[in-house]
């Protein structure tokens, strides 16, 4: 039977969880402030800023401790990726929310692999409201979790439809506060690249997201804000300033985001090839733009990612669905209207095996077909110059979705009015004070 | 991995030419012997014509130094660059085969992650004998590569891609940077890897340097005229750069498409950038109004031939650039002259001047 833990306990738990927020600890009494240093190093939270921080205090027993232990300041980062430190670009981690769609209850391997990556951010964890079981989650996390009820109280019932299956991610969107957003699905771990080393994925989203991208020009060398990269002999100078990115797109090492009629044809097909670059997709260029392992700019792009386009047959797998490339389709638009970038390529996650293709393919190959609609349709769309904001452009794109592509098929017509309906949830309940 | 054998590349031993400008011996294909003893190479030599290149032995080659080019092509001669390695274009013209590969004589064979040595000819001739994807980026890069495939979303009807025209590599080692760049680092060396070809998407455009660089000299060869650099000229060190978005446009106008990525080889000399900067000093100011150019560039439907589009943008350079420099007057005739050049030297073999339209998907 385990004791009730007592109130100071419970009270340095929380503190741990929220390491980021402190300055300063040396107020804190000596056996407090040793207890704090072992359940940090325990709960895996012991980074360069929280070192510093119980450094600082100058106490005594701390810097034995730390002696013991053998810690030691690291002139790289902290953390197995060769991308340098979020604290160079001025990002907090309180600047960043993770947002997890549950479509399994049980989350518990998943975090865990995830754990030293996540552990100092805060997480938003949106369970699928067709989930009937309770979400297992380990503890030691920052975490809110989201569910149907929530939904319901926040949107009403009747418009938190939209959010069921993948879409569920989106209500963590919506009522999150915070400028960047790190979304990943629930069967992907973090992938370790071509050392070993283990890939810290929301390090190398924000890496994107703060360094320019460059969408009116190809750079050969491809990211030239990378280390040991730059601009390359022929690139305008006046270009080399870049422009804000607005959303990065991550891929999937073991299991690749293909459709099912590939990956059927291939059932043995696995991604091994750890590709080291980012680049900016050029202005106009059309991409498909998965959900599985993106981030982007809440403040200038949020609206715009959006639960819109659900296929008839929409299933769990993500062979089931194109809600993700129809939300990407309508960023890229907006992003290559308000000069804003996208970037692709790094960072890689670990997609578990998962799910039958063939299967799949049986159930739903409506939205293969669908695409041939889609793209002649986004090709031709043109944003009027009034068109400043992402809410503008979404809802230009919604009406014009209603008058070329509704009339095509029913799927089209409910999505231009799930987008409509988005935007006023976004304005309505998008900023200002947490609706919950 | 399940799944058929790989086929292996057909070498084109006698498809393809390798072009080499140089103004030194060619002890550097000593490295190369390997993997290009089987081809024919033209060598253009710049520089001073009564200097003897000496070429290793076992290698099947023509030579061309400036009194060749003045004789061959009499007072057309004036619009191949001399004292510049923009005079590689010249081989182009003179050459017979359906694919080139023209590669710097400071670069040699590079190594992949794994140690093994990497046969840029052979991934350029897959990079050119698989289809391109300009319409739609596709995020795990080139589709056609083994391990690869086009991604969820992806339209099945642009999957079938359009034909390839030119294949840009890149360079380990002392990277492609201008003057001011590599002033600002001198020390810097690409030493990153990247495991990818991908197709460049219709309507943007790229700096193509010419130092690995392989191109289907049937489909887009009138294209890649490299301009008229290096002695008496204002600029140097463009001649790439301007073939480039020349013939990027046209293969945007025309449905090919074009890949940079791998083969990687390894650059070993950096030039000079006091030097460089003296030369690229003119194009550094004007690439700022070249890109807004070529950037909104259009050709008319009636351009259905290459030659056509070349002569077409001949003519905007002249009416458009020719008040930013009256350099760009002389440039606009060198093109019309090449392209006259070209088919005087090509269309007697009875291979037709006029290749027909692409079909855009």
């Amino acid at each position: 039977m385990r004791t009730q833990p007592s109130l100071l306990s419970l009270a340095i738990d929380t503190a741990v969880l929220h390491l980021s927020h402190f300055s300063d600890l040396s107020p804190l009494p000596d056996h407090i402030l040793l207890d704090l240093l072992g359940r940090t190093l325990k709960a895996g939270k012991l980074n360069e800023k929280v070192l510093n921080l119980f450094m600082a205090t100058g106490k005594d027993e701390i810097l034995s401790v730390i002696q013991a232990l053998n810690i030691q300041h690291v002139l790289t980062p902290v953390l197995p990726t060769k991308f340098g430190k979020m604290s160079v670009v001025n990002i907090k981690d309180s600047d960043v929310d993770i947002i997890i769609g549950a479509l399994r209850s049980d989350l518990t391997s998943f975090m865990n692999e995830w754990r030293s990556i996540f552990s100092r951010f805060h997480l938003i964890i949106v369970k699928d409201p067709d989930l009937n079981e309770e979400l297992k989650i380990p503890e030691g996390f920052n975490v809110d979790v989201y569910a149907k009820s929530h939904m319901d109280h926040v949107v009403g019932s009747s418009t938190s439809v939209l959010f069921s299956g993948y879409s569920c991610r989106y209500f963590g969107f919506l009522i999150s506060r915070k400028k960047y957003i790190v979304s990943i699905d629930d069967d992907c771990v973090p992938a370790k690249d071509e050392k070993g080393f283990l890939v810290d994925a929301v390090d190398q989203h924000i890496m994107n997201l703060t360094t320019p991208a460059t969408p009116f020009f190809f750079n050969t060398l491809y990211d030239p804000y990378r280390e040991g990269a730059d601009f390359v002999r022929g690139y305008p100078f006046s270009l080399r300033n870049g422009v804000m990115c607005a959303l990065s797109c991550g891929l999937w090492l073991n299991l690749a985001d293909f459709d099912a009629p590939t990956q059927a044809l291939k059932p043995g097909q696995r991604n091994s090839r750890y590709v080291d670059a980012v680049m900016t997709v050029p202005a106009r260029a059309m991409m498909p733009i998965s959900g599985i392992n993106i981030a982007f700019d809440r403040e200038v792009i949020g609206p715009t990612l959006l639960p819109a386009l659900r296929l008839a047959g929409e299933g769990k797998l993500r062979w089931e669905t194109m809600e993700d490339i129809w939300s990407g389709m309508c960023v890229k638009i907006v992003c290559d209207h308000l000069g804003m970038g996208v970037k692709s390529g790094l960072p890689y996650v670990w997609r578990r095996d998962r799910g039958n293709a063939i299967e799949s393919l049986k159930k739903e190959w409506e939205g293969v077909k669908l695409m041939e609609e889609v793209v002649p349709f986004f090709q031709s769309v043109r944003l009027p110059r009034t068109a400043a904001t992402a809410e503008d452009c979404v809802v230009e794109i919604a009406k014009a979705v209603k008058q070329k592509l509704g009339p095509l098929d029913p799927v089209f017509a409910r999505a231009a009015e799930a987008m409509s309906e988005w935007i006023k949830l976004w304005k309505a309940l998008g900023s200002g004070s947490l609706p919950l | 991995m399940a799944g058929s054998s790989i086929k292996p590349t057909p070498l084109l031993k006698d498809e393809l030419d390798i072009v080499i400008p140089t103004i030194r011996n060619l002890d550097f294909l000593e490295m190369w012997r390997p993997f290009f003893e089987q081809y024919h190479l033209i060598i253009v030599q710049d520089g001073d014509p009564s200097k003897n290149i000496k070429v290793p032995d076992g290698f099947d080659y023509e030579l061309y130094n400036r009194n060749d080019i003045n004789r061959i092509l009499g007072p057309k001669a004036s619009c191949i660059s001399f004292k510049d390695s923009a005079c590689r274009c010249f081989g182009y013209m003179v050459s017979k085969k359906k694919y080139i590969y023209t590669i710097d004589d400071d670069c040699f064979v590079a190594k992949d992650p794994s140690g093994k040595e990497i046969n840029a000819l052979e991934q350029h001739i897959k990079n050119l004998l698989s289809p391109s994807t300009p319409l739609f980026f596709n995020t795990l890069y080139d589709p056609y590569r083994e391990g690869a495939d086009f991604v969820r979303g992806y339209p099945f009807s642009l999957r079938e891609g359009v034909p390839t025209a030119v294949s840009h590599g890149l360079w380990l080692n002392i990277p492609d940077y201008d003057a001011p760049t590599q002033l600002v680092k001198p020390l810097e060396r690409n030493t990153r890897y990247v495991d990818a070809v991908l197709t460049v998407p219709k309507g943007t455009l790229f700096p193509m340097c010419g130092m690995n660089l392989a191109f289907n000299r049937e489909l887009i060869g009138p294209a890649m005229y490299f301009g008229l650099m290096g002695d008496g000229q204002p600029v140097g060190r463009y001649d790439d750069m301007w073939a480039g978005w020349c013939m990027k446009v046209i293969c945007d106008h025309m449905g090919w498409g074009v890949k940079t990525g791998l083969p990687y080889i390894w650059h070993s000399k950096a030039s000079n950038p006091f030097v460089n900067l003296k030369k690229e000093y003119n194009g550094i100011f004007w690439q700022e109004e070249l890109i807004p150019f070529f950037q909104s560039a259009v050709l008319p439907k009636e351009c259905t031939t290459v030659q056509k589009c070349y002569i077409e943008l001949a003519k905007q350079v002249k009416e458009k650039l020719g008040k930013l420099d009256p350099y760009f007057i002389k440039l606009a005739d060198a093109m019309v002259t090449w392209i006259e050049a070209w088919d005087e030297l090509n269309s007697s073999e009875g291979k037709p001047a006029k290749l027909p339209n692409g079909t855009a998907k």
